[in-house]
């Protein structure tokens, strides 16, 4: 408990040593609270989801529409009706997730991000295609999103601490038992009374609601809404910061997003070819060396030094 | 009419070449449960590897075919033994991230060395241009297409079928614990097998500079068509796969040529009908 307090004072501590890289702090918080939504599903519950973007840019895309085209610009219901709307799409699509084997599974999530993406494509007439959308400069609570950041920086944390809590409530209670259950052994679950159908669509959905969540933060603090909000390249990524950091933990994901995000920053720059490949090397060998990611490495560090008499 | 018969046609010559490409993937991810999606990437490098012989060595387009097909197997087989094996046993979440990596260190490593712009193939003259068949024009490159496939396909069916290796193919993926029991070396022929299938995609990626293209993206870019074959197709039948292969290139033919204002998304919309509908496929050989 005093762990985790200490843990949620580094970003508030990051506000004041790095005040020139707040932009990017928004982003590693953006996903953060995006890598904890897969969690739920993938971590928690044995989902592998290939299409996870797909609620991320339903609620930018909702975000963004709501305040470009229909003037909606008080963020924080915004956020709200961004969340539900792909809260309702998860909870939409969830049937045809539940059913089938892990492959199947990773078909229809996958073609189900690829629909979204070719549907934002299409309807260039609505999310302005290629080009994107550009969204009214905004305020939340009387503070604009100023150009330094602080304001985007501040309200991205805020609405990932509350998220986090209910996440944190959420895997805490019979309910997340019963996923880490479904997880373990899914065929037996039925047995002591567990409905695993209705668990997977509540879980699916709550998380896909959570995805929403962080594109419509991704919209409302760039003003910007690009079709790439939904490519499969963020699902991608999405997956690799969760393993990254070590998933079913929820703590994996932040941490995750966080060295992702500052290394693609510093890598990317240099040339964006060369971090595809560093990605995709360091994917490699996550799987072959480090399964639990970074708080699995800690982990097994910890055990390590436990072991040995003091 | 003679416009409908073209598009199906074009359809067809596109099916038979996924088919080519996808069959490899059909024995690793249908029958051996591999999730393998860095099979495009195979292909591409056989399309690159093509392109390489052809502008830098002079060697003819058609002599190239047979050493894309030689090295990507040899390089499926590199990989098999240093990597898959220890995976096959692994959770699909590893199989997926694996995978994935090397697909994106393919295209990083082809735009690298290649830029990402598109290839450009030069086909000999012979099969350059156009026959009119029965009032209706087809290309001479995809004549021949399909003509190629068939014949590699009716090779692999004497292979699979009617050899004792073909056998005891057949055995080790049934059942893998009898059929090493009984003697016969089921490393060793996953490893062939993981070949051939690799093999056959450098074959295909090479044939299809001229229809599918050739740039970095493509192993991405084509994942979920060479997927959808499988899935579709149901695992591990040679039958099964063409027919999905086919299907799937009228239906993406068609609908760019006749709604290209839908494009993609009917393909998309028709993988995720079929898996619900079908969720062993429509040829599946496990229960």
């Amino acid at each position: 408990m005093r762990r985790e307090a200490l843990f949620w004072l580094l970003p508030v501590a990051a506000f004041f040593i790095f005040p020139n890289h707040l932009a990017l702090g928004a982003q590693v918080l953006i996903m953060a609270l995006f890598a904890v939504s897969l969690d739920l599903v993938l971590g928690y519950s044995g989902i592998v989801s290939l299409g996870h973007a797909a609620f991320f840019g339903l609620g930018a895309y909702t975000a963004g529409l709501l305040a470009a085209r229909a003037g909606w610009t008080e963020p924080i219901s915004a956020l709200a009706i961004a969340a539900l709307a792909a809260a309702a799409l998860g909870f939409l699509t969830s049937f045809l997730v539940v059913r089938g084997q892990d492959l199947t599974r990773l078909m229809v999530t996958l073609g189900i991000g690829l629909l979204l993406y070719e549907a934002a494509n299409r309807a260039a007439f609505i999310t302005g295609g290629v080009d994107g959308l550009s969204l009214p400069e905004g305020t939340v609570l009387g503070f604009r999103f100023d150009l330094r950041g602080r304001t985007a920086y501040l309200y991205s944390l805020a609405v990932l601490f509350v998220f986090f809590l209910a996440a944190r409530r959420l895997v805490a209670s019979p309910f997340g038992l019963s996923l880490r259950g479904i997880r373990e052994g899914r065929s037996r679950m039925p047995a002591i009374g567990a409905p695993v159908r209705w668990r997977l669509v509540a879980v699916y959905s709550i998380a896909a609601g959570m995805a929403g969540a962080s594109g419509a933060l991704l919209a409302q603090t760039t003003q910007f809404v690009g079709i790439d909000t939904l490519a499969f390249h963020r699902s991608a990524d999405l997956l690799m910061i969760l393993v990254l950091g070590g998933a079913g933990r929820l703590y994996g994901g932040i941490i995750g997003a966080a060295v992702f995000m500052v290394a693609q920053d510093q890598l990317a720059g240099i040339n964006p070819v060369y971090w595809q490949f560093w990605i995709g090397l360091l994917l490699v060998l996550v799987v072959l060396f480090a399964r639990g990611g970074v708080l699995g490495a800690i982990d097994a560090l910890r055990s390590r030094f436990a072991r040995r008499p003091a | 009419m003679a416009s409908f018969l073209g598009v199906l046609f074009d359809g067809i010559a596109y099916g038979s070449l996924l088919f080519l490409v996808s069959l490899g993937l059909s024995v690793t991810l249908g029958l051996m449960s591999f999730i393998h999606l860095a099979h495009g990437a195979f292909a591409m490098f056989g399309g690159y590897l093509a392109v390489w012989l052809m502008t830098r060595w002079g060697v003819p387009f058609l002599a190239t075919l047979p050493l894309a097909f030689l090295v990507l197997g040899i390089a499926g087989a590199i990989c098999e033994r240093a990597f898959y094996r220890r995976l096959y046993d692994a959770p699909p979440l590893d199989q997926v991230l694996f995978t994935l990596g090397l697909t994106f260190m393919a295209i990083a490593s082809a735009t690298y060395f290649w830029g990402s712009g598109q290839q450009p193939v030069a086909l000999p003259a012979f099969l350059r241009g156009q026959v009119t068949v029965a009032g209706v024009d087809l290309g001479t490159y995809r004549l021949f297409l399909v003509a190629f496939v068939i014949v590699v396909s009716a090779l692999l069916w004497y292979g699979i079928e009617r050899t004792r290796f073909g056998s005891q193919v057949r055995a080790a993926v049934d059942q893998r614990a009898v059929a090493s029991a009984l003697g016969i070396r089921v490393d060793r022929l996953y490893t062939l097998m993981f070949a051939l299938g690799t093999g056959l995609a450098g074959l295909g990626g090479a044939l299809g500079i001229e229809v599918l293209g050739l740039d970095s993206s493509f192993p991405l870019k084509f994942m979920v068509y060479f997927l959808l074959v499988v899935v579709v197709g149901g695992a591990g039948t040679i039958h099964g796969a063409a027919i999905a292969a086919i299907v799937l290139g009228i239906f993406d033919i068609g609908g760019k040529y006749y709604f290209p204002a839908v494009g993609a998304f009917i393909i998309y919309a028709l993988m995720v009908v079929l898996l619900i509908a079908f969720p062993r496929g429509l040829f599946g050989r496990r229960a």
